[in-house]
């Protein structure tokens, strides 16, 4: 496979720093087919509260506008509710990134209110629009589940254009691209709004990543190499310009420093001379920063582009 | 005899240029000028090759245009009904020549 040039020859960087994003932990109430970071129930990993006091520390130092809370489910850490509240007391945008199921989880009840009362933005998962796809994925009755917590949300005024920001997530459900992101953005609106009375901001199509529970998928079923080379002839370099990792910093569950989500699961750590712990924070430093690739970002390059 | 279908021959097509590279290159630049979208949309083109793979029962474009379609955010439901919309096809082209059968019988008939 011929990789890249920006793979080849190492030259991305970073454009700035707008999005600090924080991942609390690998647990989560699910355990879906295509995590990239094999979340489950039985995952320990959680994010303790000193390195979430760190991760404030960051946010008193430093300007950056956005805080995009992630996991497993990032609503399981104990810390989650006093960091959305203290990040929005710092008058930072709050993204939190649910799989909408765990509303439904003892103890979990109020998170829908606690959302619009915070006005936290919600980048919620729904790999499809039709029950069979997102059950076969996510577990049997995910997909009701999902739809009651959309409405649960629409009737706290999300999705409606007054604010409180509601965006669904797509994800293939299998080893093939994305559809275009705009036209299918029409199907879901269409479908949700008939079948359901669900209203929703956008709708954001990923690319399943070669890496976690979907490249073993891929590896079991002899999939890997033709998808790695279906990800290669898709290289599109206009999305270079856009690729999240430019202007975000990922930090893990114990507090180490990352280009993005998929390099943390890797492993795969800032340069030698970068901070490498958010008690290091050092954003002048970060915001020009090389950033570290390798053949997985193949995947936030090809067609349009992995919001 | 062995496989006469084998999955990774579809990957081998470009093979075909090896030995009239001109002729190959004028039909691949057909080809895909062909699914570009125009007054029809990709989508719409999708489906039109999957129902066609189907009538021709070539396993390369079933393969090929069934994971296109999931490309263009189809279902199994959009799958099933293109498939349905090939055979009736298929079914009604071999029924509409039944009427030749039978001019044919009248033909030869008292």
């Amino acid at each position: 496979m011929d990789a890249p040039g920006f793979i080849r020859e190492k030259t991305l960087r970073a454009a700035g720093l707008d999005i600090l994003q924080v991942n609390l932990g690998y647990r989560c109430n699910m355990a879906c087919k295509h995590c990239h970071v094999e979340a489950s129930p039985q995952r320990a990993e959680l994010m303790g509260p000193g390195t979430a006091a760190e991760v404030l520390g960051v946010l008193d130092a430093c300007g950056i506008p956005t805080v995009d809370l992630t996991g497993g489910a990032p609503e399981l850490n104990p810390s989650f509710r006093d960091l959305v509240e203290a990040a929005r007391r710092r008058g930072r945008h709050v993204i939190v990134r649910s799989n909408l199921t765990i509303f439904y989880e003892g103890g979990m009840e109020d998170l829908p209110e606690l959302y619009a009362r915070l006005g936290v933005e919600v980048v919620a998962s729904l790999p499809y629009y039709l029950e069979e796809g997102v059950d076969r994925v996510r577990g049997d009755g995910v997909f009701q589940k999902s739809i009651d917590a959309l409405r649960r949300l629409n009737a706290l005024g999300y999705g409606q254009g007054g604010g409180l920001v509601l965006n669904l997530v797509y994800n293939p459900q299998g080893a093939f691209l994305p559809p275009a992101q705009c036209r299918l953005e029409e199907d879901y609106r269409r479908a949700l709004r008939e079948g359901f009375g669900i209203v929703f901001d956008r709708l954001y199509t990923f690319t399943n990543m070669p890496i976690g529970r979907f490249r073993q998928f891929l590896e079991r079923t002899g999939q890997l190499t033709a998808y790695m080379e279906k990800l290669a002839q898709a290289f599109n370099p206009a999305t270079l310009e856009g690729l999240m990792c430019r202007r975000l910093v990922s930090v893990g569950p114990d507090g180490a420093l990352y280009d993005c989500d998929f390099n943390q699961v890797l492993g795969l750590g800032l340069p030698e001379g970068l901070p490498r712990h958010v008690r290091e924070f050092d954003p002048a430093g970060l915001s020009s920063r090389p950033i570290a690739v390798g053949e997985h970002c193949l995947a936030c390059t090809a067609g349009q582009g992995s919001t | 005899m062995g496989d006469y279908y084998r999955e990774e021959d579809l990957a081998r097509f470009g093979q075909m240029g090896k030995h009239n590279p001109d002729l190959f290159r004028k039909f691949m630049d057909w080809y895909n000028a062909a699914l570009e979208p125009g007054a029809l949309s990709k989508r719409e083109k999708v489906l039109i090759a999957l129902g066609v793979a189907h009538a021709l029962q070539c396993p390369y474009c079933i393969d090929a245009y069934a994971q296109g379609c999931l490309e263009e955010g189809m279902s199994m439901e959009h799958i099933t009904e293109a498939v349905h919309v090939a055979s009736a096809l298929r079914g009604g082209a071999a029924l509409i020549h039944g009427i030749q059968a039978h001019n044919a019988v009248d033909k030869v008939s008292l």
